[in-house]
């Protein structure tokens, strides 16, 4: 079998083969690939017995499974209004001068993906960004340059790591 | 630190760790007495429609269906507000023994938290509470549990809903109403949803007794309210306040001295100009004299310094994206909306243009099929109307 059956069969014998678990399948793809690629949807069909239509459909709706390839470290600023006011913009600026990319780009290494995202829910610690599941509040561009040279040095992922202020 | 005119409570975010005697005492009393107290103590939804949680439960415990479910809603996506995260991480038993009360009174035995994306990272303290609450059920002998949906970055699916459509693996595409979820929600069951502040008030209800509850407020709107403000504030973050404040009151509490606007209610909310700040009370619609405006708790302060078309831009951007494109009005409506706007502003079309604007956003609040394409027009109107100059300008 390749690594993408095994993938999706064992997130299906987690989560069951029902309707009911196609999202989690397909966030749990996202976790470990950070993008659904066609091979892994249809694999993702085959295994829960619906149609990949079905599957593209539903994948498509959510901004967080991602259809295209993604970086190592997916980062994604909030652009809603509190964010904007507190200087999103100069967050972004940032962020393209140290990841050599424009918004809506991967770096050429894989590592990082620049996407706009709405509302964090941070909304009182603006400008906010999350990056993969971490959410870093209060930025600044001194900051964010901190957060992006220890990422590009530590090549361990940490994920779902509360941040402390 | 700001100024204390209105009242700071400590209902939700007190930690209390009885939360086993409580479930306990609360447990043994008869169903139609527990509905009675939510009933008596006032409490409406936290989530934004503001449906009387008692009927709600009394309709769930009434409709007949092979199961029923218990779910919570933490999709929190209205730009500014982060209540219900901060709830879940102080005091996230209050939330999980309300859910309790509720299994026990329409005969459920499962229960979901739908938690945003964005919040994944409150995963594993969740589920270690979750873990401790299940033992606490195997201990009183109660059969229920409750798991985590974890939701993928789209607004339209704090929508009830389309929430259920979601969980059971479709895009998040609301529904039709009737039947509500009382009676068809989650797998076509009979579903109680409430928001996440919603059932933590509950603990507290059937912890002090409903009158308790009931002293706090002002008439339609009774108990605390938890509020998330941010914006042009020296004390953004969470607040537990009475309802029935008027906006001025707020403002003199938490603004930096220079408040032009307080949007009330996220970006599905009205926008309050100065001049009317005194007038404005924060509050379910009802008898109360004077406007009263109801939201989830966000509560946005913008300063003299602000563009409010930059402000109104914003919300349009969103709409525009999170709008779920299955209706007509709503899909094309707010695409409309956002053109027109930047249209008047480069001077392509003459102000007067505003007002087919405004003609279309009313006429999305009748024709849309669900709350996002329907309540465009509040901040629409509330801004287009108070702000005309900084639209054309
Ligand atoms: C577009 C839209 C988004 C919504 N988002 C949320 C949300 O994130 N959280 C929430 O509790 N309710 C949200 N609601 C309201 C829910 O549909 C529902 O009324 C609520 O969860 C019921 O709980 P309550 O009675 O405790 O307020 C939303 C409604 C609409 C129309
Ligand atoms: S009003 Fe908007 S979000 Fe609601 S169903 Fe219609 S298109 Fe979807
Ligand atoms: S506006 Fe950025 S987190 Fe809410």
């Amino acid at each position: 079998m390749t690594e993408m059956k095994n993938l999706v069969k064992s997130l299906a014998d987690n989560y069951g083969r029902y309707h009911e678990s196609l999202l989690p399948i397909l966030q749990g793809v996202v976790e470990k690939k950070r993008f659904l690629s066609e091979e892994a949807m249809v694999e993702v069909a085959r295994e829960i017995d619906i149609s990949a239509a079905h599957v593209f459909g539903t994948a498509s709706f959510y901004s967080f499974l991602n259809t295209s390839p993604m970086g190592e470290y997916v980062v994604r600023v909030c652009k809603t209004i509190t964010c904007m006011m507190h200087g999103k913009n100069l967050i972004i600026q940032e962020l393209e001068k140290q990841l050599k990319i424009k918004l809506g780009e991967t770096s050429h290494d894989g590592k990082f993906t620049l996407l706009e995202t709405n509302c964090l829910g941070q909304c009182h610690k603006g400008p906010a960004m999350l990056i993969n599941d971490t959410p870093y509040t209060n930025l600044t561009p001194d900051k964010v340059r901190d957060i992006i040279q220890s990422l590009k040095q530590n090549d361990l992922v940490s994920n779902a790591a509360t941040q402390v202020n | 630190m700001s100024k204390k005119n209105l009242k700071r409570l400590d209902l939700i975010f007190k930690n209390e760790n009885d939360g086993e005697v409580i479930l306990v005492k609360t447990m043994a009393r008869p169903t139609h007495d527990l509905i009675n107290d939510l009933i008596i103590s006032g409490l409406k939804g936290r989530g934004g429609a503001g449906y009387p949680t008692g009927l709600k439960w009394k309709l769930a415990s009434e409709a007949e269906g092979d199961m029923k479910y218990v779910i919570c809603n933490a999709d929190e996506g209205e730009p500014g507000t982060f209540k219900d995260r901060e709830i879940l991480t102080q005091v996230p038993h209050k939330v999980l023994i309300g859910m309790a009360v509720c299994a026990k009174i329409i005969g459920a035995h499962e229960g979901y938290i739908y938690l945003r994306g964005e919040y994944k990272f409150l995963l594993p303290s969740l589920n270690e509470m979750i873990d401790d609450f299940h033992v606490l059920m195997n201990k009183i002998g109660f059969d229920f549990r409750v798991k985590i949906f974890l939701g993928s970055g789209a607004y339209i699916c704090g929508e009830e809903s389309a929430l259920f459509e979601s969980m059971e693996g479709y895009r998040g595409e609301p529904r039709n109403k009737p039947p509500y979820p009382t009676n068809s929600g989650y797998r076509k069951m009979p579903t109680v949803i409430n928001n996440v502040e919603t059932l933590a008030h509950t603990y507290s209800i059937f912890k002090y007794g409903p009158e308790k509850f009931k002293d706090l407020g002002v008439q339609d709107s009774r108990g605390s309210k938890v509020f998330s403000v941010s914006g042009d504030t020296p004390n953004p973050g969470i607040y537990e306040l009475e309802f029935g404040m008027s906006v001025k009151k707020f403002v003199d509490d938490f603004g930096d001295g220079d408040a032009k606007a307080v949007q009330v209610g996220g970006a599905s909310g009205f926008c309050v100009p100065r001049k009317k700040f005194d007038k404005t009370k924060i509050g379910y619609q009802g008898k109360l004299t004077g406007v009263s405006l109801p939201t989830g708790g966000s509560m946005m302060i913008f300063n003299s310094s602000r563009s409010m078309y930059n402000v109104l831009h914003n919300y349009l951007d969103f709409f525009v994206e999170e709008s779920c494109g299955q209706c007509t009005p709503c899909r094309v409506g707010t695409q409309q909306l956002l053109l027109g706007i930047e249209a008047v502003k480069k001077g392509e079309r003459s102000s007067e243009y505003l007002d087919r604007l405004l003609g279309l956003a009313e006429n999305m609040r009748v024709t849309a099929k669900c709350g996002l394409g329907q309540s465009v027009a509040n901040s629409f109107s509330s801004i287009v109307e108070n702000f005309k100059e900084e639209m054309i300008y």
